[in-house]
């Protein structure tokens, strides 16, 4: 099935009816094996049982990233090829990468306490994703703005497009006022060089959140098409209504 | 599981993921059944779409 | 070309005539650094240690108010569906008008920044680096603000919603302004390696500014 079959709302919606509850069932049973792997992971020498954080943060912060790269795919399906499910799935995208970001960032900062101690710490990565939170906040501001669900979705598209090129330059800059400020060390959280024994529960972890979103994000379009449906038979609804008066 | 001196906050990081991680799919659950709904009573009401099909169907 | 110098004209004139955005952005850039005391303190020391980020900030947040004049103005009386409509590329016509805005708006910050900087105890060479920053990266902050102003032309109060989108694409710019100045000042740091960086950024919104406004008018008028 090519992207093009995808194209039709209907199909799109069969689809979807087939495929979520498996999605769901193999998220679910991922998430517990996750949990169950993390509450066995061993205590890290520096940090203690606090590294167990770690486990639903990092996973939280890819996610938060990863959507803005979907919805930036989205966008461009939007602008570049006009695919009609693009704005469908950049809408509905939005607020699940926002909750991501968030989590991120309220996990990173339960995780600073211990670590720094103090619950916000203005390093690198935290800003970064702060920022990016308040992105995800003005573009889901920019969907509500604007009443037509399609000239929305080309001003949303641009935003999210001018949003992925600015999120490079706005980590290096980030990054750059950071060692700049803070000669002081900050301990790098989970490089490459984590050993296996973390390793493991945390890729079991992001690919069950990875999966959680790609559900939830089915399902949020499914409801958004839906949605659309509603509206123009509401405005058809109305156009008959004035018809049979007229 | 010996959570070490600060248990609170790993139990309140996992709690909070959880709990966000439920209302996110509450509020998918509820939005599906909130347009159905609608879609239902429009179809009731006697609309009909351009291509004749229900208005819910999702076959 | 003659179109664009007719353009940039005309946009001058307008922004320097009484209701136009020109000095009432220095009079918000005064205001906000007068502000700045009365919440800081008057210690000197500590007002000439903040002076340059005072600056940049109140700078930054003139530019933001000035911005939604860019082009609801001519969205008001029907004047931006002629621009749109008209032959000359609508990437240059925004860069035009981009430009005639930074003349009108963002100079005159940058003229004002020598008074503003002795109210805030700066000497002559923090002054100069500031206003050379400020000279530098304006241009950027005039030119990203651009698309967000092209992106909230067609709602009514997007006043708000436009400082928002605008504001977090601002951040690399005030960040390596305030650093550049610094650098001037303290000397901790070579100034080149900010100030390059700042300059890149001015230079790259440069290009991407009209391209994505446009874009957004194109698509946001139909």
């Amino acid at each position: 099935m090519t992207l093009i079959d995808l194209a039709n709302p209907t199909r799109f919606l069969k689809l979807t009816a087939r495929i979520l509850p498996w999605l769901a069932g193999l998220t679910a049973v991922l998430l517990l094996i996750g949990l169950y792997q993390a509450a066995m992971a061993p205590d890290d020498y520096q940090q203690g049982a606090t590294v167990k954080i770690m486990f639903v943060h990092v996973p939280n912060a890819w996610l938060a990233m990863f959507v803005w790269g979907v919805m930036s795919l989205a966008a461009l399906g939007t602008l570049v090829w006009r695919h009609p499910l693009a704005d469908v799935a950049a809408k509905a995208a939005a607020p699940i990468g926002a909750a991501f970001t968030f989590l991120a960032l309220v996990t990173g900062s339960l995780w600073g306490r211990p670590m720094w101690g103090t619950y916000w710490e203005w390093d690198a990565r935290l800003t970064s994703v702060l920022i990016l939170f308040l992105m995800y906040l003005g573009l889901i501001a920019l969907w509500r703005a604007v009443e037509d669900p399609s000239r929305a979705a080309r001003a949303a598209a641009i935003l999210t497009l001018v949003g992925a090129l600015n999120l490079p330059i706005i980590k290096f800059s980030v990054d750059w006022w950071n060692t700049l400020h803070q000669p002081a060390s900050v301990m790098r959280m989970g490089g490459s060089s984590l050993d296996r024994a973390f390793l493991i529960p945390l890729l079991v972890m992001a690919v069950a959140f990875s999966l959680l979103f790609v559900t939830l994000h089915l399902a949020a379009m499914r409801n958004e098409i839906l949605r659309r449906r509603v509206r123009s038979l509401q405005l058809m609804q109305v156009a008959q209504a004035s018809q049979r008066s007229a | 599981m010996s959570l070490g001196p600060y248990a609170s906050f790993i139990t309140i990081s996992y709690v909070l993921v959880a709990a966000v991680v439920l209302i996110l799919i509450g509020w998918v659950a509820i939005d599906y059944r909130r347009q159905k709904a609608r879609l239902r009573e429009l179809e009731a009401s006697g609309v009909t779409r351009r291509s004749g099909r229900g208005v819910a169907d999702t076959r | 070309m003659t179109a664009l110098s007719a353009l940039i004209r005309r946009d001058i004139q307008i922004a320097l005539r009484v209701g136009g955005g020109a000095l009432i952005g220095v009079l918000f850039f005064l205001t906000v650094v007068v502000l700045m005391p009365f919440a800081l303190g008057p210690d000197l020391a500590l007002l000439s240690r903040l002076g340059p980020a005072i600056l940049w900030l109140g700078a930054l947040l003139a530019s933001l108010l000035t911005l939604d004049r860019l082009f609801m103005a001519d969205h008001e009386d029907g004047s931006l569906d002629l621009i749109v409509m008209s032959r000359t590329p609508l990437e240059l016509a925004c860069a035009a008008k981009a430009l005639a805005h930074w003349l009108a708006a963002g100079l005159p910050l940058i003229v004002a920044t020598p008074a503003l900087g002795l109210l805030l105890n700066l000497d002559a060479t923090a002054t100069s680096a500031v206003a050379l920053t400020l000279l530098a990266g304006t241009p950027a902050l005039t030119f990203t603000g651009m698309i967000g102003a092209a992106l909230a032309v067609t709602l009514h109060r997007g006043g708000l919603l436009l400082a928002v989108l605008v504001l977090p694409l601002s951040i690399p710019v005030l960040i390596f302004g305030v650093a550049a100045s610094q650098a001037a000042i303290t000397e901790q740091l070579p100034f080149g390696t900010p100030f390059s960086i700042l300059c890149a950024l001015s230079l790259v919104s440069l290009v991407i500014g009209p391209f994505a406004a446009a874009a957004s008018l194109r698509h946001g008028l139909d």
